[in-house]
């Protein structure tokens, strides 16, 4: 694989393009606003957990980005919906130390699943931000759900 | 290198005898020869440049305007030449209209904060020019660098004057007579880029020199991009100041020039203060020393400056309207090519109209940072971006763009490279329309 597609893998490209939880979210408990000052990418997730609960129902985003920022946030809504927020938190954890590992060691495939395909990413110091950029919108916001309780 | 006949484009064994002479151009980059197409963020350095700098630190330097031995001397006589040669580069009056700032950023806050700090009553009668508040009116366009667009804010925050903006158009344009209608009684001063950072467009200057002046208003022109690819006669253009940074023609990076004709420089109360811009200093009291000193407080960049002088020499040696013919046939190939290429959107100036050597463009379902990782794949340079210019890129309706920007050592197979992979760009990443 050369370099340049080891950036784009194709869950990345495909994901860029299919964006799941692209729209606005009713009823959102809690919304979070993260902007990239060096590109001007920017987006906005909004989270609400179900009733008497800290389960997220439902996770939703608007933003403008590259492919990498605007996929992040597609598998961002695939795999925060059904947990809790702790269990969230914990998997962006995860997320956020294979990003700052500059390619290094084996991740997780169980636990990162198509998240997996940002490992290439953490290579490109400049794009890790794009990467990171709608888990710490939704961290924000799944913290702020959570606190609004 | 050798210097060429005027007027006339340079030829291809020309371009290649200069791009020899910038060691970092010899790499790969990726595995393919460096395409570097980023220059109007910052330009690479020749040989000569590096050796200047590097002569000089080796011989002769001391802090200047201080000290009484041997190096003392050397330094302070080569910080001088290099004034001088900065000010003949742009037409100056005298090198003391020269002053050492650390970039264009530096020398566009010495002005803004200089009328600021005029305006809360400093300076005394000289600087009373300099006065403004309520009612008055700070003139810039919608198409700034933010280093053209911010400290006038600043500006207009400490001083209650009213900050306005010339639009641009749907191509990030705009016109002399876009600029005149704002131009009224209450405009104390018009800042403007003479070359867009984003779009190319160059300024109407004289237009909007002559109606500011006619209203009693000072003009600072943004240099950045003009005074590395084109020939710059501060006189001749008749502006108030002139801002431009080393680092984008061939200098060092840390230092930065700003020309203002010296009944102004002389008159402008200083922006910081401390060492070396004192005649004498009390407990209670301070008196300024006259422009340039009067700005360049501190210990002074001075490796830099003899570098910056010796990038100068660099392009006066290939000649300045040399450049910029150049680079106008290489934005114009720039032009062409990607005008034969599906979904490529060029901002700036319609077809035919001149531009400097820069295209910025979008790519239709392509983000800009993804089209510039595309080009870095093959070894090829481009900033990506909002261009330190949000509100453009907010009225262009995108919230970035890709920019390729060219310099003396940029080839024509640069171009075509830089072309050809444009045009594949839309195809790798999917995009909708795009043949796969």
């Amino acid at each position: 694989m050369n370099t340049l597609d080891s950036l784009y893998q194709q869950v990345i490209l495909d994901h860029a393009k299919a964006r799941h939880g692209d729209g606005e979210l009713p009823d959102a408990d809690a919304s979070h606003f993260e902007r990239n000052p060096t590109c001007g990418d920017e987006i906005t997730v909004s989270v609400r957990l179900e009733p008497g609960s800290d389960r997220i129902a439902g996770l939703g985003w608007q933003g403008d980005g590259c492919s990498i920022s605007m996929a992040s946030a597609s598998v961002l809504t695939d795999m925060a919906v059904g947990r809790t927020v702790p269990e969230f938190l914990a998997l962006t954890e995860e997320f956020r130390t294979m990003m700052r590992s500059r390619g290094a060691g084996e991740p997780d495939e169980d636990v990162l699943e198509d998240l997996i395909a940002f490992h290439g990413v953490s290579k490109f110091v400049m794009r890790v931000k794009c990467g990171m950029l709608a888990w710490v919108a939704a961290e924000a916001a799944a913290r702020e759900a959570t606190a609004a309780r | 290198m050798t210097i060429v006949a005027p007027n006339q484009p340079l030829t291809d064994d020309q371009v290649e005898r200069i791009k020899a002479d910038f060691p970092i151009l010899q790499q790969q980059v990726n595995g393919r020869p460096l395409a570097y197409l980023d220059s109007g963020a910052t330009a690479e350095r020749p040989r000569q440049v590096l050796d200047a700098e590097r002569r000089f630190l080796e011989h002769d330097n001391a802090a200047v305007h201080r000290g009484a031995h041997t190096l003392a001397a050397l330094s302070t006589d080569a910080y001088e030449d290099a004034r001088a040669t900065v000010a003949g580069f742009v037409g100056a009056a005298s090198p003391s209209e020269i002053v050492w700032t650390s970039n264009a950023t530096d020398a566009l806050n010495l002005v803004a904060y200089g009328i600021a700090n005029a305006s809360r009553g400093r300076g005394g009668a000289d600087a009373e020019r300099f006065r403004i508040g309520p009612g008055d009116e700070i003139l810039v366009t919608e198409a700034e660098h933010h280093a053209n667009l911010v400290p006038w804010q600043e500006t207009a925050l400490a001083t209650g004057a009213t900050l306005r903006w010339v639009p641009v158009d749907d191509q990030g344009c705009w016109t002399a007579a876009d600029a005149l209608a704002m131009i009224t009684e209450r405009t104390k001063v018009v800042a403007f880029a003479h070359v867009s950072n984003v779009t190319g467009m160059i300024a109407p200057v004289a237009e909007v020199v002559e109606a500011a002046h006619a209203h009693g208003a000072l003009v600072v022109l943004d240099a950045c991009q003009s005074a590395p690819h084109r020939p710059l006669d501060v006189q001749a253009l008749d502006v108030d100041f002139a801002a431009f940074s080393g680092h984008k023609m061939l200098g060092p990076n840390g230092i930065g020039v700003l020309w203002g004709r010296s009944d102004l420089l002389n008159a402008l109360p200083p922006f910081r203060t401390g060492g070396s811009m004192i005649t004498t200093v009390t407990m209670e009291h301070t008196d300024f020393m006259p422009a340039p000193e009067r700005f360049e407080a501190g210990t002074q960049p001075v490796s830099q400056a003899v570098a910056l002088a010796e990038a100068v020499r660099y392009l006066q040696a290939i000649g300045m309207e040399q450049v910029r013919a150049h680079e106008e046939h290489l934005a114009q190939r720039m032009l062409d090519g990607l005008a034969a290429v599906p979904g490529i959107s060029v901002v700036g100036p319609a077809a035919g109209v001149p531009r400097s050597g820069l295209v910025s463009f979008d790519v239709d379902g392509v983000h800009a940072h993804d089209v510039a990782q595309y080009l870095d794949a093959q070894g090829i340079a481009v900033r990506s971006g909002h261009h330190c210019a949000q509100p453009l890129h907010r009225r262009l309706g995108l919230t970035a763009t890709s920019r390729a920007s060219t310099y003396v050592y940029t080839t024509d197979e640069d171009v075509d490279r830089f072309v050809q992979a444009v045009s594949e760009i839309r195809g790798y990443f999917g995009a909708a329309g795009a043949d796969a």
